[in-house]
């Protein structure tokens, strides 16, 4: 099926979209976070705690004096491996065990520092890499199935739990599976160590945790015969790091929003805009899926009213992940099926709304996110609208889809919901896989028009935020009815400018990459 | 008087009732057997497991039809006090503004590590919810919406800092009856604090009932399907009446 739409207007939203960015860009190249500074200690091989839990990379950062932060914690870190010798995990733990300090080696040349860390730069390349080609190489020998790629999440807060959750999961059908945070985790200005089993309505994203499920998930992935995904999130305070970790254990995917932490978790807005921009460099190396966090703008506020909302932050995603180096076969653009279920002809509004995004974005791997605002306690409705989620999923070719749960809004999934809801999916999607391509839509009809209006509400947003700055439009309300000012939120002490000698290699290796792209 | 009744299937009585679990085993006959027996070993009767499959290496899944032999008595029930004083958004203003004079100062959040505002947007946002207006939208409110994960020792200081009247305390998703613990660290906390008698406190979420509420220590418990001018209601007719009691303050 096909809706008609004015691709003038489609480019003229993109055009406004690159013009939002442009300044946001320009004040990105000249700042860096202490998220950004730790994901390039994690990268190098700093890992491990410290005194009272607190990892090395936080012990190390913390521990620069601004000036010299200013510079880059890879200088600094530079000189001392060159002085000492060491390898950056022995430093990183002499360094928070006291016995020595960065500013031991102020007075390192630069070259001899740049010298000390290049064959580590080169080693967490090549290794990010060969974790790129075994997933070419799973997805050669063990195809997955055609999408939707059926996506569901563990979160029962011990690790071992998630594990068996996600082998049912994967036996029962789920191609992707998402391992939720534990609540409050995107607010830890830190990235927590070693196995974790309990957690709050999620479990803690840690790199021992990552390397026990992906394991695990190979093991199913093996017996199954096709490939299962494994997706954490790079999202809250950490964006940087949880993307390095995730290049590292071979992640798949990872939530990654240019906009969400600000507006959904009062992250301040320059944290979030650089640290996005360093994960997302991170991401388009190691081949990982981003999925954007649109359906926020629907569960807090009437899905119908912000249709356009979700389709300019859609813009706006890609083109911050263009100018990171990633490829729209990695922007999985989230959208979400959340219209009141008592209005009439809502279908109709989720099916257009659905199908502009894939036209628009014909190549992103789109992310469909189930009901969840208007799911009660009463199951058995819960899962009929769930079954015509699944259904406008199909009909519109979404990529990504998050299976809804009847007991949405009830607990977290049990093992049975999770195989339910599969069974729903699996049922809807293999009973009208081919229906989007029999149908047409009724030209100037209900669903045509519903595509026009939020076309056209989406651009004359992003005309607004263009004209007075994205900064400026976000502490203006203007993306969900959220008013967040550029130096309020949480976070926005771990931002710096950047001093003239700022090093950071991993930056400087993937910046061809990005170049030429976007 | 009582009533007693049992669960309906098509005929009075007949105490029908439908199951549905997982049992952490390898699907077999001898698992629906097990699935039947565990039933009956609950009381129940005339136990058919209508639906029994393997999910997953080691579980299988059951939907299970069975008769109880117990009944309830439905007029032992206490009637629920909180939703007693049906009042339309002008008759609440109008309520107000005759009994206390000014603005109820209220505020909202859920609590804890619940993410899920649903509840208390429905509440408090100027739309509201099945055509009842949100509190915003009463002019005898000032309403604070603090939003998700609001740790209840923050949100005890927003209610000290800025002489906040009643308290909505929400809690949509449970975990290991984390809900629960919250509401009670919350109450306690107040209690700690030295609040908890100037602030008409309450508590909502799909699983919340006024019973539990008030064993929580709560003023009132609103469930499912609330509309915000109960609550408004409740919290304005709560109010005026311990501002009744209390002495009146000296003029100024």
């Amino acid at each position: 099926m096909e809706v008609s739409i004015d691709r003038a207007a489609v480019d003229r939203c993109r055009e406004a979209a690159a013009r939002i960015v442009a300044p946001v860009e320009a004040f990105i190249g000249r700042h860096s976070t202490v998220s950004v500074e730790r994901a390039v200690l994690r990268l190098l091989g700093v890992d491990g705690v410290g005194a009272d839990d607190v990892p090395v990379p936080n012990l190390v950062v913390d521990a620069l004096p601004a000036e010299r932060r200013a510079g880059g914690v890879a200088r600094a870190f530079g000189a001392a491996l060159a002085e000492t010798g060491l390898a950056p995990a022995q430093l990183g733990a002499e360094l928070a065990a006291g016995r020595c300090r960065l500013d031991d080696f102020a007075a390192t040349p630069e070259a001899a520092a740049r010298g000390a860390v290049a064959p580590y730069v080169d080693a967490a390349l090549a290794r990010v890499r060969s974790r790129r080609s075994e997933r070419d190489a799973w997805l050669q020998r063990r195809p997955q199935l055609p999408p939707p790629l059926l996506y569901v999440i563990v979160a029962s807060g011990n690790i071992y739990e998630d594990r068996t959750a996600a082998v049912a999961a994967a036996q029962a059908g789920a191609q992707i599976v998402a391992v939720i945070r534990s609540t409050g985790q995107s607010l830890l200005d830190f990235v927590p160590f070693g196995p974790t089993t309990e957690g709050f309505g999620g479990t803690y994203a840690t790199q021992a945790n990552f390397t026990i499920m992906r394991e695990a998930l190979d093991e199913a992935s093996e017996r199954l015969g096709r490939y299962v995904m494994l997706t954490n999130y790079a999202s809250g305070l950490c964006m940087p790091e949880i993307a390095a970790m995730g290049a590292l254990e071979r992640l798949d995917m990872l939530l990654n929003d240019s906009m969400y932490g600000i507006l959904f978790r009062d992250i301040n807005m320059k944290r979030t805009f650089v640290d996005q921009h360093f994960s997302r460099m991170l991401n388009a190396y190691s081949g990982i899926v981003i999925n954007t966090g649109e359906d926020n703008y629907l569960t807090t506020a009437d899905a119908v009213e912000q249709a356009p909302a979700v389709l300019a932050s859609q813009f706006i995603n890609e083109q911050f992940a263009h100018r990171a180096g990633m490829l729209d076969a990695q922007i999985g653009l989230g959208d979400a099926y959340e219209i009141d279920p008592d209005r009439e002809d809502g279908f109709l509004f989720q099916v257009a709304q659905a199908q502009l995004a894939r036209q628009i974005f014909p190549n992103a791997p789109l992310k469909y996110m189930p009901p969840t605002k208007h799911m009660t306690g009463d199951v058995f409705k819960g899962h009929l609208i769930d079954a015509l989620f699944n259904l406008t999923s199909v009909m519109t070719g979404q990529t990504i889809h998050l299976c809804g749960m009847l007991t949405e809004a009830i607990h977290t999934p049990y093992l049975a919901d999770r195989v339910l809801s599969l069974d729903n999916a699996r049922y809807v999607m293999n009973t009208a896989r081919h229906f989007g391509e029999e149908i047409s839509v009724k030209p100037g009809g209900r669903i045509e028009r519903r595509a026009r209006d939020v076309l056209a509400g989406c651009e004359a947003l992003l005309e607004r935020v263009a004209s007075i700055g994205l900064m400026a439009a976000i502490d203006d309300a203007a993306f969900a009815d959220v008013k967040r000012s550029p130096d309020g939120g949480r976070g926005f002490d771990g931002v710096f400018e950047r001093a003239p000698e700022y090093y950071n290699p991993f930056e400087e290796a993937l910046r061809p990459a990005a170049a030429g792209v976007g | 008087m009582s009533r007693l009744v049992r669960p309906y299937g098509d005929t009075l009585d007949d105490g029908k009732v439908q199951l549905s679990f997982t049992l952490p085993v390898t699907w077999s006959e001898a698992a629906d057997e097990a699935a039947r027996r565990l039933v009956a070993s609950m009381g129940f009767t005339g136990v058919q497991v209508a639906e029994g499959r393997g999910i997953a290496d080691g579980f299988s899944f059951f939907v299970v039809y069975a008769a109880t032999p117990a009944a309830v008595d439905v007029d032992a029930i206490p009637p629920s006090a909180v939703r007693a004083h049906a009042m339309t958004m002008e008759e609440i203003d109008a309520f107000v503004d005759e009994r206390i004079g000014r603005k109820i100062r209220l505020a909202g959040a859920c609590i804890g590590t619940d993410a899920h505002t649903v509840g208390i947007d429905a509440i408090l946002n100027m739309k509201g919810y099945k055509g009842d207006y949100g509190l915003e939208r009463y002019r005898s409110f000032e309403t604070f919406n603090l939003g998700s994960q609001v740790a209840p020792e923050a949100f005890v200081r927003f209610v000290k800092e800025h002489d906040v009247d009643a308290v909505l305390a929400s809690q949509v998703v449970t975990q290991k009856g984390s809900d629960v613990r919250n509401f009670t660290e919350l109450s306690e906390l107040m209690e700690a604090e030295g609040v908890r008698d100037r602030v008409v406190l309450i508590c909502g979420g799909p699983r919340v009932t006024n019973l539990l509420a008030a064993e929580l220590g709560y003023d009132a418990g609103f469930g499912r399907g609330t509309l915000p001018s109960e609550v408004a209601a409740f919290v304005a007719v709560s109010l005026a009446q311990r501002l009744a009691r209390r002495p009146h303050p000296s003029p100024a």
